[in-house]
């Protein structure tokens, strides 16, 4: 690896900037996302910032059972992320759309729709568990930029072109 | 353009010394905010980890936008914002021309019209009232600034910023010196005048469709504004001495103090709303300026 790719590399690992999307959320994982930056657990000191806007962010966080309303919002803004990107699930609707189960109103879980790196499991998951699953995020974005660095889209992947991993509504 | 401009251009105070401050100033600003609020803050090095990253980031398309006019907006704000550094009057005897003050005060502007009309041509509705209120904030606080600024000229009878630094400080330049600091927050995006930035209220405002190296020349276009305007305000309130480093000394160290004074404010405050930001600039620090343009030119007259 030549070392411009090597600065780039680890300064990818120490500036993770997130973006927060709520996919038919109940507010509560939302609450405990935004916790993260207070001065309790201060992520700010592992460089992670809670951005604006979806182009910005290296890290998409999505709580919520994906309703049938944001399913292809979601997809959109997947689409937006710049890559390398790596999507973070919070709380256990992502991860099997919870109590909500069964509603005809949920397309979820999350994986239908999106290709998920870390599932935080929890109704609402920790602060603390929730900056662990970022932090696993940012070694699973700098080992995919490592193994991949800026080449164009592998057939199946999705990772590149922001298209769907699983075929999406079945 | 002689030896002597090139050398202040490209090294000191331009950019060979301008980038890095860029970086070390927002560092500052984030981590005097973060131990304000009790928290540890970012490291060192943070603003140099999140530039090198997102130049290692690739823009996705922007169906439907001019792609060449978005990608020279940034660039064109960097270069005017790090030109404006260049031409401070730092050093004693470091050069000059006359009425390089009004080339000073254009760079310091440009910077603002480039992010206005890249929130306009990004089409991007949270863009599009972003450029507005930077349009009104720039209104507001164009008029003091410069009228400020002119007030400090005036009483000097120069348009040159070597013989305007050189000059016995006054009573009249520190009125001038204190409107022009009531602008910096609002030039700088700084709260409670973050207005035009307006984090999570309005997305990123003109910057929500940028991303990738595009938004990584921002960030230090903003950075190198840092520079140029704590570095006016320390320029203009330095005391003239003739060694170069203490010079040189003198203008670093108040450009630090004014970063400081900035970042209190920011963690001291909430965000105002664009008609009381317009409301404030217009009523009260307009008042501040006209009194010391009107002051140095009633004295000037008299003398």
């Amino acid at each position: 690896m030549n070392p411009w790719k090597r600065l780039v590399g680890g300064c990818r690992r120490r500036s993770p900037w997130l973006f927060h999307l709520n996919a038919g959320s109940c507010n509560g994982c939302d609450i405990e996302l935004v916790a993260c930056i207070t001065p309790r657990y201060d992520v700010e000191q592992l460089g992670i910032k809670l951005e604006a806007s979806p182009r910005h962010a290296d890290i998409l966080c999505v709580s919520g059972p994906v309703t049938r309303n944001t399913a292809q919002a979601i997809r959109t803004v997947y689409a937006q992320v710049c890559t390398p990107k790596a999507v973070v699930a919070i709380g256990s609707c992502p991860a099997s759309t919870n109590v909500f189960a069964g509603s005809p109103t949920i397309e979820g879980p999350l994986s239908r729709h999106l290709p998920v790196d870390v599932f935080v499991p929890g109704c609402p998951p920790r602060p603390d568990a929730i900056i662990e699953g970022v932090a696993r995020a940012v070694q699973i974005l700098a080992e995919r930029a490592e193994a991949r660095p800026a080449s164009p889209a592998e057939p199946g992947d999705g990772h590149e072109t922001g298209k769907i991993a699983d075929g999406g509504p079945r | 353009m002689n030896s002597a401009h090139l050398l202040r251009l490209l090294v000191f105070p331009g950019l060979l010394y301008a980038i890095p401050a860029a970086w070390v100033f927002l560092w500052i600003e984030r981590k005097a905010v973060a131990r304000m609020q009790r928290r540890i803050g970012p490291p060192f090095l943070q603003p140099f980890f999140d530039f090198m990253k997102l130049l290692g980031k690739k823009t996705p398309p922007r169906p439907g936008v001019d792609g060449a006019l978005m990608r020279a907006w940034p660039v064109l704000a960097a270069a005017s914002a790090a030109g404006a550094v260049g031409l401070l009057p730092v050093l004693p005897r470091a050069g000059g021309f006359a009425g390089d003050l009004v080339l000073l005060l254009t760079l310091l502007e440009l910077p603002s019209l480039f992010l206005i009309a890249a929130g306009f041509s990004s089409r991007s509705p949270f863009g599009q009232i972003g450029s507005a209120r930077e349009a009104a904030l720039g209104l507001a606080t164009s008029a003091v600034f410069v009228t400020a600024v002119l007030g400090i000229a005036t009483a000097q009878h120069t348009f040159q910023l070597e013989a305007l630094v050189q000059a016995p400080t006054s009573l009249l330049r520190w009125l001038g010196i204190a409107a022009i600091l009531l602008c910096v927050p609002a030039k700088l995006h700084v709260t409670p005048f973050s207005v035009a930035n307006a984090e999570q209220e309005l997305y990123a405002g003109a910057l929500t469709e940028y991303a990738g190296p595009e938004l990584a020349l921002w960030e230090l276009a903003h950075g190198l504004e840092w520079v140029a305007l704590t570095g006016l305000v320390a320029a203009l309130a330095a005391p003239p001495v003739a060694s170069v480093w203490a010079a040189a000394g003198w203008w670093v160290g108040i450009s630090l103090v004014v970063v400081l004074l900035l970042s209190v404010l920011a963690a001291a405050t909430a965000r105002v709303t664009v008609e009381q930001a317009v409301r404030f600039y217009w009523r009260a620090a307009a008042v501040v300026a006209v009194l010391a343009v009107s002051a140095s030119w009633l004295l000037g007259a008299g003398s």
